[in-house]
């Protein structure tokens, strides 16, 4: 047998299988009157500075705030946060680095 | 799901399976004309359906039937009685057959005895071949069917589905036997990989594990690893997105490391030896490719290290002057463990000329001190790696893997004033609160010591490790489970 006929012609998939649910995004807000957002410290340093300021620039185009903080940067916000985020926010604000 | 075709059943009577091929055969094709006179008699044959003359025997080549039936040798005479096998001699044994067969007188001219040849379903060549065939219906996983234009090797890279390496095209034979290296089923769930979080099957694992280049008695090595992996304690997904360079580090710990032909030897951390380059390999890209965890994408790794294409090696625990890496973190001794820590690439620890352990110590210290940032605290675990000719002076001065830990830790009480930001120029550091303090550089588990390495060279070697404790990732030990 030639080692050319021996090539594998089938091979299993290593992948999950899986295909990501691809989601419309949400209609960008038209104005901030009147609308909540989230606003989510992931636990990163100095992430609280940066939210302060964005808090207080929201405040003054009427918008309101809530704070969120995630327990630790490193691993996905709890169903429960997110949960609360999404029925409490018209939108969030995630502050990502330090 | 079918776990394997369905086995041609056997016609009632005597059914005999031949081949050209063996002389015995041969031997015994007068005696299975004299069996056809007298009776009801079925011969298989497995490479000419010519043979035996004067017969007419039902075509194996396909070995389908020999296969299903288990023939193992040739000649193989089975007495079935609807259906069912009731009896079985392999090669020619006249009394045996005669008994079988009920028929007295059975090949006058013959020896009483010869022994048969190896059933063709069974030849090592062509054995892989048909149990993919016929039992390949127990694999789950969708079959990606290649043109004959397409090179295999450039076909799983094009998909995405390496780490830049080429992999082993996993076929259902070479799955197949890769599941060997198992009790569990294929179907069954190992861990919830993340950042997808995608449940993740035996066979998943086992199908990474030939592209990684693993050999089945890995398998159970790569199937702890994901496992601990996978915690939330390790926090894979973490470890996966994060900017800084570390990667899961797979350290084994007990008599697997020599069944499977480890190195902790010379060259540990190198390239060389099959089991510890594949089977960190095997892990990283279950993450990839059934995680979903890619560079670029969830992986964020500002620089990354090269052992992220796989980590793994074995603790040296023959040659240790300490108890095992395991039997520290709470594993009885002899138990088979992998423990996960996240890890960035090993550095070298030179100290040529302490020959008493405070002076060693104290290289190693300083030297700790350094890792990530010598003004940084708290943040990181470590793993020291302390070459035997290191060991060699804590084995003469009694010193345990406890005793040379507690020490490390007192030598690593750092003032506060020599760690604040702005202290020795840097900007870096600890906050204005640590003035006047005295803070250690690793929490109190930090720092988890192991053996390894060749026998020359006055060296040890540290891995700086990731968020370190509850807020990141924690060192995570798990049983490697035996054959049940």
């Amino acid at each position: 047998m030639g080692v050319e006929n021996r090539e594998p012609r089938v091979l299993l998939d290593p992948t999950s299988e899986r295909r990501p649910t691809r989601r419309e995004r949400q209609p960008r807000l038209a104005s901030l009157d009147g609308v909540t957002i989230g606003l989510l410290d992931i636990s990163k340093p100095r992430g609280d500075v940066f939210l302060d300021r964005l808090e207080a620039r929201l405040h003054e185009q009427g918008a309101e705030t809530l704070r969120f903080r995630k327990p630790t940067f490193t691993k996905p916000a709890p169903t429960d946060l997110r949960q609360q985020i999404a029925t409490s926010c018209g939108a969030v604000i995630e502050a990502l680095t330090d | 799901m079918a776990q394997r075709s369905v086995a041609p059943t056997l016609p009632t009577g005597l059914v005999a399976f031949v081949k050209r091929d063996c002389p015995t055969c041969v031997l015994v094709a007068p005696v299975l004309e004299q069996l056809a006179k007298a009776g009801s008699l079925t011969v298989y044959t497995q490479d000419d359906v010519e043979f035996p003359a004067g017969l007419v025997p039902v075509d194996d080549t396909e070995l389908a039937v020999s296969w299903h039936h288990e023939i193992e040798a040739v000649p193989t005479l089975l007495r079935v009685e609807g259906g069912q096998e009731r009896e079985r001699v392999l090669g020619w044994h006249r009394d045996e057959w005669e008994a079988l067969c009920g028929v007295p007188g059975l090949g006058p001219g013959l020896p009483d005895w010869r022994p048969g040849c190896g059933s063709l379903s069974v030849d090592p060549d062509r054995a892989p071949a048909l149990r993919a065939r016929f039992s390949g219906g127990r694999l789950a996983a969708r079959r990606l069917e290649l043109s004959e234009s397409e090179d295999p090797y450039e076909a799983l890279d094009a998909r995405g589905w390496t780490d830049g390496l080429p992999v082993v095209p996993p076929t259902e034979e070479r799955v197949l036997a890769m599941l060997d290296g198992t009790s569990r089923a294929p179907d069954e769930v190992v861990a919830t990989v993340p950042p997808d979080l995608v449940p993740c099957t035996v066979e998943k694992v086992a199908i990474n594990a030939v592209m990684a280049g693993c050999k089945p008695e890995y398998l159970p090595v790569v199937l702890a690893a994901l496992e601990a992996a996978c915690s939330d304690a390790f926090n894979a997904h973490g470890l996966l997105a994060t900017t800084m360079p570390a990667g899961p580090v797979v350290i084994v710990n007990g008599p697997i490391r020599r069944r499977i032909g480890m190195n902790s030897g010379g060259n540990v951390f190198g390239q060389g030896n099959r089991a510890n380059s594949t089977i960190g390999r095997a892990l990283q890209l279950v993450i990839r490719n059934v995680g979903g965890g890619r560079p670029g994408e969830v992986d964020r790794a500002a620089h990354g290290n090269p052992g992220k294409v796989g980590f793994c090696f074995p603790e040296d625990e023959e040659g240790s002057p300490f108890e095992p890496l395991s039997v520290s973190l709470g594993m009885a001794a002899g138990v088979d463990t992998v423990t996960l820590f996240p890890g960035e690439g090993p550095r070298c620890i030179v100290d040529q000329l302490s020959r008493d352990p405070e002076s060693l110590a104290r290289s190693f210290a300083v030297n700790l001190r350094t890792l990530h940032h010598p003004k940084l605290i708290l943040a990181f675990d470590c793993v020291l790696a302390v070459g035997p000719e290191h060991a060699r002076v804590f084995r003469e001065a009694g010193w345990s893997r406890e005793k040379l830990a507690e020490r490390l830790h007192a030598l690593l009480q750092i003032p506060g004033d020599e760690l604040v930001r702005g202290a020795g120029g840097i900007a870096e550091g600890a906050p204005e609160t640590a003035r006047g303090a005295t803070l250690p550089k690793f929490r109190p588990d930090g720092i988890l010591i192991v053996h390894c390495g060749g026998g020359a060279g006055l060296f040890s070697a540290m891995i700086g490790g990731w968020a370190g404790g509850a807020i990141g990732s924690q060192p995570v030990i798990q049983e490697i489970a035996p054959w049940a």
